[in-house]
């Protein structure tokens, strides 16, 4: 498996999020080696959480119909280490707080390490917060990925640079993911404003859903997140995996072709 | 932070980055509000005239005497406007809200109270106001999504999730989220991110200040044991604080045991739960192996929550404070002979507290003062009573 700044070598990289579980663990492992092959540069796999406070409607349904197949946050680093020789992209898990404390910060660490997991994003633990957790992932090798928000003050986003590694999660919005209104506000100074902060790449994410959107993001950013409309083009296919391959190589196709025009 | 974010190991700032400057500016405005002589004396007038305080402490003769032990004073917080001691935080926080220049406040509610004294601030301010309340909530709490209505607030049903106040929260946060820069939300206990819980209990704690200075004027002495109903746990913070520093004082939280604590079917937080992250801060909570949050179950929606106020937690770990429970069965006897005895409806909510008082003071000694804290009124729980 790669690393995350290899990601963005020499080429702007494509984000892809989904919840492990929706339908099925099963599905989801499937689903991944698909993103992989099909050209994504990096996978992100959502730790489905009862009360996801930062995701909207798509995502939290996404997480509803994990839970109900069953899915734990320990099933799913199983899944996940079995499929670390299968997958080139390196793999990202973005979970809420609670499901790291309930399974013990130190041993989530280890055993997110031992799967392959090379990195962690945790949308409600701010910087001034994550102190402990990015330090048990650290000494395993593994990234903290910090977020930063268009309302972020100079300050904070040079504090949270310095410490920041593997690559900066620029939120595009004010909002919850999946929020296609917004998804149109101009990024570019916001953008620019962060990159004086930083020399690791730039991932745009939140509201990034069509591959018009992609190009637009990729063209300022370093790479772009795109989950929510995923996880909708994907949600009536089930676990059919002819539908799910057929969907998402075409749409993954559309996404690699934008990001790559404005590379 | 200005100010600590915790009590003890709890409390902190668990929320996603998009809200931080909001909570910067929160905190910065609301340190400056408590050394703002103007804004002090605004709020004394508007607890004074517009919300009735002081309340007033009332020995309860009949339930003394029919216990035969300990003398049961009532801290009698159903008589504010409104019917509960939760529009004491509200016009803190709208008079706050106010002088920011936030024109839109959110919300959100459980039984309805918080909503209602939010709803009636709003008003009394003419700023927009949005309340989510679980959709199980808006049917079973009909009468005040009515009381809402009239006062010009937008009752938003929340269906994601469970469709109860733990969602209603979510989507409050949600909705802060997204429109951070022009809204302010007011939450109703002392829980959620720092400095919530500071914040509300200092917008509550003048109960506490006001029964102490009561109930040495009417005994010359402080009470033995304070008594106080726990969901988030504002109108026990707000009676606790001020008897803290008082160490012969015993302060009882009485959360809801719902069917019973080892049913699975409760809300009894501290005695049922285990230290985690919800709603923005490390407290107690309900939750299981994986993590995921547990719905609570108390027939009182106000008490109906899988979470309680870090400062309580602090209380629990530390000893300074004991955390009782209550099964609905208790509570709902507690309520009916309340009615008998005094003349007086308690809300669900405060009838847990009133029936650790039952259960445990006619064991007392005669000289024994028992202080409770009625922290609302029970004219909302009539469908509850009369469905059984």
């Amino acid at each position: 498996m790669n690393g995350i700044s290899q990601a963005f070598d020499g080429k702007k990289a494509l984000i892809t999020y989904i919840t492990a579980g929706d339908p099925d663990l099963e599905t989801t492992a499937f689903l991944l080696k698909l993103l992989d092959e099909r050209g994504v540069d990096i996978l992100e796999v959502g730790i489905p959480f009862s009360d996801p406070l930062a995701d909207g409607p798509v995502i939290q349904q996404a997480g509803q119909r994990a839970l109900k197949s069953g899915t734990t946050l320990k099933k799913l680093l199983a899944m996940l280490a079995s499929l670390k020789e299968e997958v080139n992209a390196p793999l990202v898990l973005m979970g809420y707080m609670n499901s790291l404390m309930a399974y013990g910060l130190e041993a989530f660490a280890k055993d997110a390490a031992e799967a392959g997991v090379a990195g962690v994003i945790v949308p409600d633990l701010p910087f001034h917060q994550s102190e402990e957790l990015a330090g048990q992932l650290r000494s395993r090798g593994v990234d903290f990925i910090l977020m930063v928000t268009p309302n972020s003050t100079q300050e904070r986003l040079s504090a949270i640079a310095e410490k920041a590694s593997g690559f900066l999660y620029c939120v595009s919005l004010l909002g919850v993911t999946g929020n296609e209104e917004k998804g149109n506000a101009p990024v570019e100074e916001y953008i620019q404003r962060v990159r004086s902060c930083t020399k690791l790449p730039l991932a745009l994410g939140f509201g990034v859903g069509t591959p018009e959107r992609a190009k637009a993001a990729a063209s300022v950013a370093d790479g772009v997140i795109v989950g929510s409309a995923l996880i909708s083009l994907l949600e009536p296919c089930g676990a059919d995996r002819k539908q799910i391959e057929e969907k998402a190589t075409e749409f993954i196709g559309s996404l690699r072709a934008a990001v790559d025009s404005a590379g | 932070m200005k100010t600590s974010m915790y009590f003890g190991p709890f409390g902190g700032q668990y929320v996603p980055e998009t809200l931080v400057p909001a909570l910067d500016e929160l905190e910065t405005a609301y340190l400056e509000s408590m050394n703002d002589s103007s804004f002090n004396e605004e709020l004394r007038m508007l607890l004074k005239d517009y919300d009735g305080r002081p309340t007033p402490l009332y020995f309860a003769p009949r339930i003394t005497e029919s216990l035969g032990g300990a003398r049961v004073y009532l801290k009698r917080e159903d008589l504010n406007h409104t019917g509960a001691h939760k529009i004491n935080n509200a016009l803190g926080q709208v008079l706050l809200a106010s002088r920011m220049g936030k024109k839109r406040i959110i919300a959100e509610t459980g039984a309805g109270q918080h909503g209602v004294a939010v709803a009636t601030a709003a008003a009394l301010f003419g700023l927009e106001c949005i309340v989510y309340m679980g959709e199980e909530d808006v049917h079973r709490q009909a009468p005040n999504v009515a009381r809402m209505d009239l006062l010009g607030t937008k009752v938003v049903p929340v269906t994601s999730g469970t469709s109860t106040l733990k969602d209603a929260i979510n989507e409050a946060i949600r909705d802060w989220v997204t429109n951070v820069e022009n809204s302010f939300y007011v939450i109703g206990s002392v829980m959620g991110p720092h400095p919530y819980p500071l914040m509300v209990r200092n917008f509550q704690k003048i109960i506490g200040e006001e029964v102490r200075a009561q109930m040495l004027e009417k005994e010359g002495r402080l009470p033995d044991q304070v008594i106080a109903c726990v969901g988030g746990g504002s109108n026990a913070m707000g009676i606790f604080h001020a008897f803290i520093q008082d160490p012969d004082v015993a302060l009882i939280g009485v959360e809801a045991a719902g069917k019973g604590v080892d049913t699975g079917l409760h809300a009894a937080t501290i005695s049922g739960g285990k230290p985690g992250v919800l709603h923005g801060s490390y407290s107690y909570v309900l939750f299981d192996e994986d993590g995921q949050i547990q719905p609570a179950h108390s027939i009182s929606a106000g008490l109906d929550y899988p979470g309680v106020g870090p400062e309580h937690s602090h209380l629990a770990a530390t000893g300074r404070a004991t955390y009782v429970s209550v099964t609905d069965d208790e509570a709902v006897e507690a309520f009916r002979r309340t009615c008998r005895l005094e003349g007086i409806i308690p809300a669900l909510e405060s009838a847990h507290a009133l029936a650790h008082v039952y259960r445990t003071a006619a064991a007392l000694p005669k000289e024994t003062i028992v202080l409770v804290n009625l922290s609302g009124r029970g004219d909302k729980d009539m469908d509850t009573i009369l469905s059984l």
